[in-house]
């Protein structure tokens, strides 16, 4: 069955899509008072944001648009140091849809909360012109555990550790795009376990990002200028896979520039450098972590390639298109 | 020989300047991500030269597609390379946010379906490119013969390497050697530069695109330098044969015949365009008609950078008013362009 634009009218068919989709999938307390707001409590000081979603293909190998939702706020909140409670979800809905298609995403969703250990305490539903389009806004409290973790708070001598590999999620949804058949899946997952080990064990985190869009390389030229010092990496440290690093020299590519859903760096003290990476490891989506680098004194980032030369890893200008030749 | 012996000498080499021309863009941005300027004397110096087939597609060429993304029920079909080049007046970014449509592809097979899949549109597909990436083109002219597709047309702007060389060669006399494309050659083969290197007594190395393959190919040309000696020498002989492919350069026969054709910062080059045949005019949407000459944008030195005269640095617009974001030579636009690598690099 299509939706079409009865769904989003706040009549009949919008109560039966929250009722038989959403209701069914998110079930809690809190979301099924079907309160104009949702009433929460949390302890201490919150963390606070909000992601929208607007991939296409809405499905791809390792993931929908529903689990990229969840995980992108969930992610964001853990990287302040935040567990991550509550998210509410706004979905907006292009006619000709397919329920089954939101059914699978909200299904998702579900799952990816669960595993997250957060609920969807409140959504909205729109329906609007268009072709089967989904898009999907989330955004998410978090109770934080751990203050002062800041993108400007990395120090020269700190370590950088990387959770796993790189450009997993953008070499998936091209290759869905361009129809090229391969076994890369994206890598969207929740972060919130590595978090909590790392501060379980007792490291003093500097700071910590998720690596999405621009990539690591953007990810680091951040850290460097926001905290005024140099950052180091180290090529042969980098985890690709070598289905990635094939599919990045076919297409001209590079994986220090290309999107990702469930990677993240954690700046650290040198000295605990290890601990930390052990941390990581010991995590369902860490266990492929490296230490890739170093931050000195001094400004921008720079690659010690494979070769011992040196690269200069500026900001992505532009979108990383793939070359034509 | 080892790798690191190799970087040594090249990095202890102090003898007279020797310039080396990298022509493909992808050895360019291949210098940048191995570090290798790090690894050798500062008196090797490695320039760029027209490597990148954005870079010289004319603005005529980038009106024409404007214009029919500007059209009711007509449709641009293009790299995403091609996106932000101006023409004239404008970009096709700029013709898209004015209404015009236009649709990036990442394989150029994916015309072929877009076409089939909506009838009623007239298709433009932007063709740019070098032999390598021309027997795809000659393979969706095939495929739209055979399947009877005839709302969809190849804007052609094809060009070859070897007339732009020997442009270069003739032209130019302070470039001592030449590392020749690794992609470009799999197609025409090692002997394509063999009378160059014979009449202008130059070395053209073929590498690879790994960082060792260039070391080890700078390697043999400063070999070469030093025994006076300049031959073709083919160090990427995993892809590259002799004569080439022979079968996707049987393809470009087939399909297309030479022509004298414009480069953007250079001119005309003769018999340096590949373009449809005559039979095959019906695929045709004008390629035929070129643009002519040009004039570049103010303080622009994108010429000299593609002839190797001056490296991207050294212009004055070069990250003062001239960024990818906002560029205003035609080097800076494309991610293989020589002042766009430079840029994100150095």
């Amino acid at each position: 069955m299509k939706i079409d634009m009865s769904y989003g009218s706040g009549g009949k068919q919008t109560g039966d899509l929250i009722n038989q989709v959403f209701l069914k999938h998110f079930n809690n307390k809190t979301l099924n008072r079907l309160e104009d707001a949702a009433v929460l409590s949390v302890e201490g000081k919150i963390a606070y944001t909000t992601d929208s979603f607007v991939v296409t293909p809405l499905f791809f190998r390792g993931g929908n648009i529903g689990k990229l939702a969840v995980c992108g706020t969930v992610n964001d909140l853990s990287m302040m140091g935040a567990v991550p409670k509550y998210l509410t979800a706004g979905f907006i809905i292009e006619e000709g849809t397919e329920l089954e298609t939101i059914e699978e995403i909200a299904r998702t969703m579900a799952l990816t909360a669960k595993e997250a250990g957060v609920r969807i305490v409140a959504g909205d539903t729109k329906v609007v012109d268009g072709n089967g389009g989904v898009f999907i806004n989330t955004s998410g409290i978090g109770e934080v555990m751990k203050g002062g973790i800041s993108i400007s708070h990395c120090k020269p001598g700190d370590a950088i550790i990387l959770s796993g590999n790189l450009g997993e999620h953008h070499a998936a949804i091209l290759s869905h795009r361009m129809g090229i058949e391969n076994q890369i899946a994206s890598d969207c997952a929740p972060l919130n376990s590595i978090v909590q080990n790392l501060l379980d064990s007792q490291i003093r985190v500097h700071c910590m990002r998720d690596v999405t869009r621009g990539g690591l390389a953007t990810v680091l030229n951040e850290a460097a200028e926001q905290s005024a010092c140099s950052v180091e990496i180290w090529e042969e440290a980098l985890p690709v896979s070598p289905e990635v690093k094939g599919f990045c020299g076919i297409l001209g590519l590079d994986p220090l520039y290309m999107a990702n859903e469930g990677k993240m760096i954690a700046v650290v003290p040198g000295n605990q450098a290890e601990k930390a990476l052990k941390a990581v490891q010991n995590s369902k989506y860490g266990t492929n972590a490296r230490i890739i680098g170093t931050v000195l004194e001094g400004n921008g980032v720079r690659m010690k390639t494979r070769l011992n030369g040196l690269r200069t890893i500026d900001l992505l200008y532009g979108e990383g298109l793939p070359r034509i030749c | 020989m080892k790798i690191q012996e190799v970087i040594d000498e090249l990095k202890s080499y102090d003898g007279k300047p020797v310039k080396i021309m990298e022509v493909c863009g992808t050895h360019t941005s291949s210098i940048f991500k191995n570090g290798i300027r790090s690894m050798i004397s500062p008196k090797i110096k490695l320039i760029s030269g027209p490597g990148c087939p954005v870079c010289v597609t004319s603005s005529a060429y980038i009106d024409r597609l404007t214009e029919f993304s500007l059209k009711e029920d007509h449709c641009v079909l293009t790299f995403g390379d091609m996106m932000k080049v101006k023409g004239s007046s404008m970009s096709l970014t700029e013709a898209k946010a004015a209404g015009g449509k236009v649709k990036i592809l990442y394989s150029p097979l994916m015309a072929l379906t877009e076409a089939r899949e909506h009838k009623n549109i007239q298709y433009l597909f932007a063709a740019v490119g070098f032999e390598t990436t021309a027997p795809i083109y000659a393979l969706m002219m095939e495929e739209m013969k055979q399947k009877n597709i005839t709302n969809l047309k190849l804007l052609t702007s094809v060009k070859t390497i070897v007339p732009a060389l020997s442009y270069i060669c003739e032209r130019e006399k302070n470039i001592d050697a030449f590392l020749s494309p690794g992609h470009v050659s799999v197609i025409t083969g090692a002997d394509s530069y063999r009378e160059l290197a014979e009449k202008y007594r130059k070395p053209f190395v073929i590498a690879g695109f790994e960082g060792e393959h260039i070391l080890a190919a700078v390697y043999e040309i400063m070999r070469q330098l030093k025994t006076g000696r300049y031959e073709v020498k083919n160090m990427y002989a995993t892809a590259v044969k002799e004569k080439g492919n022979e079968k996707a350069r049987a393809l470009l026969s087939e399909y297309f015949e030479q022509g004298d054709d414009f480069w953007r910062g250079i001119g005309i080059i003769e018999n340096s365009a590949l373009r449809p045949k005559k039979e095959y005019e019906i695929f045709d949407g004008g390629s035929r008609i070129e643009g002519m000459n040009e004039e570049m944008p103010k303080g622009c030195k994108c010429t000299d950078v593609i002839l190797g005269r001056r490296n991207p640095a050294e212009c004055p617009l070069f990250k003062t008013v001239c960024t990818p974001l906002h560029a205003i030579g035609p080097c800076m636009v494309s991610s293989e362009g020589a002042c766009g690598i430079w840029y994100q690099n150095s």
